[in-house]
């Protein structure tokens, strides 16, 4: 899923400095399951906002909602019939859900309210982690279901380099040696005659090389 | 002892999310005891400090409270395991965003104790009542107090 990190109230608070009458989105899909941008998260921003601004005796009203997702325009006409209750719109959703309720709705300031991080896992509670850069050309098959394009941080195809010890990274103690992974998997899949097998180089025109991504699918278009 | 505020000084007003298992059954004996604590002391009783999530603490606060309180079970004696556990957790974030948004984070604190302890109850809510006084009325305003249902 998409992960993603609340910004810090301070940021916040100066972004919506220019605004009176704030309406906090919060989205039901991935921000939700990272706790970043979720009902639970919009209702504690929109507390602690009030808070600040009630201390000050500011005029200022925050509205609360929750869509099902932001990334899709049917979810987002929710917002139509109250647009105009609003000055500004405060999404926690990320970047996309961001972006594409800007686009619905041309006269609406849109501001967001996380840093959008990564896509990843659910490591542990209150722990994700990268898994995946959405290179567009998936090499998981060569790699023993590992990700040298997410995990290693030079993105080596045909890895480890010199800085790899003990397993880690040379970034340091905190991050595995991705290739180190990889290898000891391939041991343990009892294939490492594939890590004999020199990769290619990636056609990196799929990734962000070739600028903006577009996926049709003609046979469910209508 | 509660102690006697100057006079036209407010008592604080504190909400006490107190846990049915020990806070309460310590505050109820604290009474039994005869022992006094601070007038204004709301206590809410609820069935695990671990149902007491982040937005509970705040909304105590934008409602007026100048103070809010959990009061669990001892560590490792939480009749739900970790419930006591994860309700200092969210005390923790709330510091941490009243500090964000420039109030101090002492008007929110977690405490533990057991069913027994009804000394320690009026002890932490006189200890509690003291340091709300001392940060001084909540700088939310106030809302009137609600007359008292018949
Ligand atoms: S040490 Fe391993 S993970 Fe780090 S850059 Fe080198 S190969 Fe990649």
């Amino acid at each position: 899923m998409i992960i993603a990190r609340k910004k810090p109230i301070e940021e916040i608070l100066s972004d919506i400095a220019p605004y009176d009458r704030i309406l906090i989105l919060g989205c039901n899909e991935c921000v939700t399951v990272c706790e970043a941008g979720g009902k639970k998260e919009v209702e504690v921003l929109a507390s602690a906002l009030s808070l600040y601004h009630l201390n000050r005796r500011d005029k200022k009203t925050f509205g609360e909602m929750t869509l099902e997702r932001q990334c899709d325009r049917e979810y987002l006409e929710e917002i139509r019939p109250v647009q105009d209750d609003w000055d500004a719109v405060l999404s926690l959703a990320c970047g996309v859900g961001v972006q594409f309720t800007a686009e619905t709705f041309p006269k609406l300031p849109l501001l967001p309210g996380v840093d959008t991080i990564c896509l990843g896992a659910n490591e542990d509670r209150g722990l994700w982690t990268e898994r995946c850069q959405a290179c567009g050309s998936c090499v998981l098959a060569k790699t023993a279901g590992i990700c040298p394009v997410s995990r290693c941080a030079k993105r080596l195809l045909n890895g480890p380099c010199g800085g790899s010890a003990n397993g880690k990274c040379e970034l340091g103690a905190d991050t595995n040696c991705a290739w180190q992974l990889i290898v000891d998997r391939l041991k343990a899949l009892d294939r490492m005659a594939d890590y004999e097998t020199v990769a290619p180089i990636k056609d990196w025109s799929t990734d962000r090389a070739g600028g903006p991504r577009t996926v049709t699918r003609e046979g469910i278009q209508i | 002892m509660t102690e006697n505020p100057a006079p036209g000084t407010p008592e604080p007003r504190i909400v006490a999310f107190c846990c049915k298992y020990c806070a309460y059954a310590a505050a109820d004996l604290a009474g039994s005891m005869r022992l006094s604590y601070p007038a204004d002391l709301k206590i809410i009783q609820v069935p695990c400090t671990g149902r007491i999530d982040v937005i509970h603490m705040l909304k105590a606060l934008e409602e007026g409270a100048d103070g809010v309180m959990l009061a669990g079970c001892l560590e490792g004696e939480c009749h739900f395991l970790a419930g006591n556990l994860k309700a200092k957790a969210r005390v923790g974030q709330v510091k941490k965003i009243l500090t964000e948004i420039k109030m101090d984070p002492g008007r929110v604190e977690m405490f533990n104790l057991s069913s027994a302890m009804g000394a320690r109850f009026a002890e932490i809510a006189t200890e509690m009542a003291e340091r709300i006084r001392g940060l001084g009325p909540s700088p939310v305003p106030k809302k009137p107090k609600k007359a008292a249902a018949a």
